[in-house]
């Protein structure tokens, strides 16, 4: 044991190397999605057909043809036709289309569920339409669609360890020589597992940040925040009859995960 | 100080010298195959106030929702101020507007909803100045200063800084007010403004809508379910059955001597 | 020309036989998510608080980390056991795959049996119910229609996550695409194709989770 806590401490910089491109990819992947997201997502909630639909169906194109199919096309293919991209741009570009796609359907979700009124008030004040979605629609809906970002966002993180298939040295991969060099499977990949979830737990406070602040923006508290769970708990024992269903609350889109710190 | 003309006007017309603030001219508003309104024409003349009753579904929230560009006319055109609103007729044939032209005239027209559709994303007086500076383009300093004796005047001077959501119904729909009122609009349309509302909190908002009356000219379109408040502030009351004008008249003659069996039939059912 | 018909021909017949692999991790991997993930909700609700801590931790570690990591990890533990050497990689695919989307299941359960509304848990109280009775026959049947769309929306998505298992070398779609694309260098045709075969099964199925969705929610 003693041998493999040597090893990875000469391992240390070579480790450090991978997780940094592990964030790199996660960082700029996200910067991708976001950007994506928003944009393929206002398209959707578009009035007009040229805009809603080619945006439907690029989204359902990169939704419904696997992260990894996405990568090896940017990897194997686009070089075939003449581009030829550097790796991590490969990484990022699959990363950001995959889960842009995703994203941009609860950008939609989030948008399309924003009161009517709100946009009747705003049309009401004669604000134009970009005006209205700046300042009223996007800051509400977007209060809903962090927590299912969050939930994407960390999908992000674990998705970037398939850039191991095309030569990348990410974390994934700096474990796995890990393993060759002490011989330790369960030692190294421990080890890897910790950092990706500490890695996902730093994304989540964030996320939780971000809800919080946004929903404080609306003059509302965040629903099911640890505040108030803790009384919901104490609720739950005090009087049986206290309702659970108000604390569970869904995203827009139904299919994610709730959010709240991996706890 | 209530307006100069139409107080005592002949039932039923509008016809003054001048050009009606409001005009319907052959509108018809289809949703799919259901037809609300149809072949509708009236004019509504200038500080004129105008309540429209009538069992629900006969059309009268659809009315302010066509002039405040809600709902899309399907047949007809609208005049405000003599000048068409959303559509026009060029060459004999029926245009849209562009957006803009539209949005141009909308500035003059405010209106109040029975939901407030306050943005809870700002607060009170962000709420206020938002359209004023950015659709007006008036500086910012005068318009906080115009929004906090709004304020003032619908009796939330001291809320100006909070968020919509931490105020009573009441309050918000007060603060709705202001925020229709900041744009100093021509048009003032209130959509069932107090159904909403807890009926102890009727009453502030009634009272903030009366002082309007009382010291503006502004034109108002009405739809409510307060009788006694459409009989006090409005000059004419016009009863609406299936998208049609069925009677209208001075408050007096509709609610004390209505023509219609179908009028008394419903006046009874609110009253 | 970039695109070659007859790569695509041959390439065809291999890719399917790929997908064979795919279906079978899917499918499998769902039955062991689906039971698991029920067994997971149910035992956090009724077990200790201590011992319900340390499972949510764990099926916190295990949805926050990468299936690819998790996939190579318990490849070489297999590998380092002398009796478990032999077991196909394919089984270590739909056994990992399946383990983690129970966790993500699980939340698909708890939010379920949450939207089930007090007053039937009353109800049954109130009937003397055996709390199993009281589990089995009032609330898990109104709990799943909240959650069987959501878990075939994770049926999918675990369908389309098949292709981590090139981690450990499985062949399916995507792994038999680039053997296929290396040894003819017709990756065009391998990807698109693989590509499409993915959107060709998964769009329908989407749309009819969508629509059982929406039938379930009225009664």
């Amino acid at each position: 044991m003693t041998d493999n806590f040597t090893t990875l401490l000469n391992f240390l910089p070579q480790l450090w190397e991978g997780i940094q491109t592990t964030l790199i990819l996660t960082v700029a992947g996200a910067i991708g999605t976001i950007i994506i997201a928003i944009v393929l997502g206002l398209a959707m909630t578009s009035l007009h057909a040229w805009m809603r639909i080619p945006a439907r169906i690029i989204v359902e194109f990169f939704r419904g043809t696997s992260l990894l199919v996405q990568l090896f096309w940017l990897f194997y293919v686009f070089p075939l036709l003449g581009v030829d991209l550097d790796p991590i741009l490969c990484g990022i570009g699959a990363l950001a289309l995959n889960y842009g796609a995703y994203s941009a359907e609860v950008v939609r979700s989030s948008i399309k569920t924003v009161d009517k009124g709100q946009w009747e008030g705003a049309i009401a004040l004669s604000l134009s339409p970009t005006r209205r979605m700046v300042r009223v629609i996007f800051p509400q809906a977007w209060a809903l669609m962090v927590p299912s970002l969050a939930t994407l966002l960390i999908q992000l993180l674990k998705g970037t360890a398939v850039v191991s298939f095309i030569t990348l040295q990410d974390l994934t991969e700096k474990i796995d020589q890990l393993r060759q060099s002490t011989n330790d499977t369960y030692f190294a990949f421990t080890i890897g597992l910790i950092i990706y979830f500490v890695i996902a737990w730093l994304i989540q406070e964030g996320m939780n940040f971000l809800e919080r602040r946004a929903t404080a923006k609306l003059g509302r508290r965040r629903p099911n925040s640890r505040a108030d769970r803790r009384v919901a708990r104490r609720d739950a024992r005090a009087d049986k009859n206290s309702d659970p269903g108000s604390t569970s609350v869904a995203g827009p889109n139904a299919g994610n995960v709730g959010y709240g710190g991996p706890l | 100080m209530p307006p100069t003309e139409n107080t005592s006007s002949a039932p039923g017309t509008t016809s003054t010298s001048g050009t009606p603030a409001i005009e319907f001219k052959d509108v018809e508003k289809r949703f799919g195959k259901t037809t609300v309104l149809k072949d509708l024409n009236f004019t509504v003349a200038p500080g004129e106030r105008v309540t429209l009753i009538g069992p629900s579904g006969s059309g009268k929230t659809t009315i302010l929702r066509l002039v405040m560009t809600l709902e899309e006319l399907t047949g007809g055109f609208i005049f405000v101020d003599g000048k068409p609103l959303t559509h026009t007729e060029k060459n004999g044939k029926r245009v849209e507007l562009p957006s803009k032209t539209t949005r141009a005239m909308t500035t003059r027209i405010g209106m109040v909803f029975q939901q407030f559709n306050l943005f809870p994303n700002m607060t009170v007086l962000e709420n206020i100045i938002e359209a004023p500076v950015h659709v007006l383009g008036k500086p910012k300093a005068e318009a906080v200063k115009e929004a906090k004796s709004l304020l003032e005047k619908v009796g939330l001077g001291e809320k100006a800084d909070e968020h919509p959501t931490r105020l009573s119904g009441g309050q918000q729909q007060r603060v709705a007010i202001a925020r229709a009122l900041a744009m100093s609009p021509e048009i003032l349309l209130l959509d069932e403004v107090t159904s909403a509302l807890d009926p102890e909190l009727v009453g502030d908002v009634l009272g903030v809508l009366r002082d309007i009356a009382e010291t503006t000219d502004i034109t108002m379109l009405l739809v409510t379910h307060e009788m006694q408040f459409a009989r006090e502030v409005s000059h004419r009351v016009m009863m609406f059955d299936g998208g049609q004008v069925l009677e209208e008249g001075p408050p007096d003659q509709i609610f004390n001597n209505p023509q219609h069996e179908r009028t008394r039939t419903f006046l009874s059912s609110v009253q | 020309m970039i695109w070659n018909w007859e790569f695509a021909a041959e390439a065809l017949p291999i890719l399917l036989r790929g997908f064979v692999n795919t279906l079978i991790a899917t499918v499998i991997g769902t039955l062991i998510a689906v039971v698991l993930g029920l067994i997971i909700a149910v035992a956090i609700r009724s077990l200790p608080r201590w011992i319900n801590w340390l499972i949510r931790l764990l099926v916190a570690f295990v949805r926050n980390t990468p299936l690819v990591m998790q996939l190579m990890f318990v490849y070489f533990i297999f590998a380092g056991i002398p009796g478990l050497v032999d077991v196909p990689a394919l089984v270590i695919g739909f056994i990992v795959i399946g383990i983690h989307y129970s966790t993500y299941m699980s939340e698909s359960y708890r939010a379920g049996i949450d939207s089930v509304p007090p007053g039937q848990h009353e109800a049954a109280t109130a009937l003397s119910l055996p709390p199993v009775r009281k589990f089995t026959a009032i609330v898990l049947p109104q709990a799943l229609r909240a959650t069987v769309p959501s878990l075939g929306n994770y049926a999918v998505a675990m369908f389309k996550d098949t292709p981590f298992l090139f981690a450990i070398s499985v062949v399916e779609l995507v792994t038999s695409a680039q053997q296929f694309g290396a040894a003819k260098f017709a990756y065009t045709e391998a990807f698109t194709l693989a590509g499409l075969i993915f959107l060709a099964a998964s769009y329908p199925t989407s749309l009819l989770i969508q629509r059982m969705e929406k039938r379930l929610a009225t009664y």
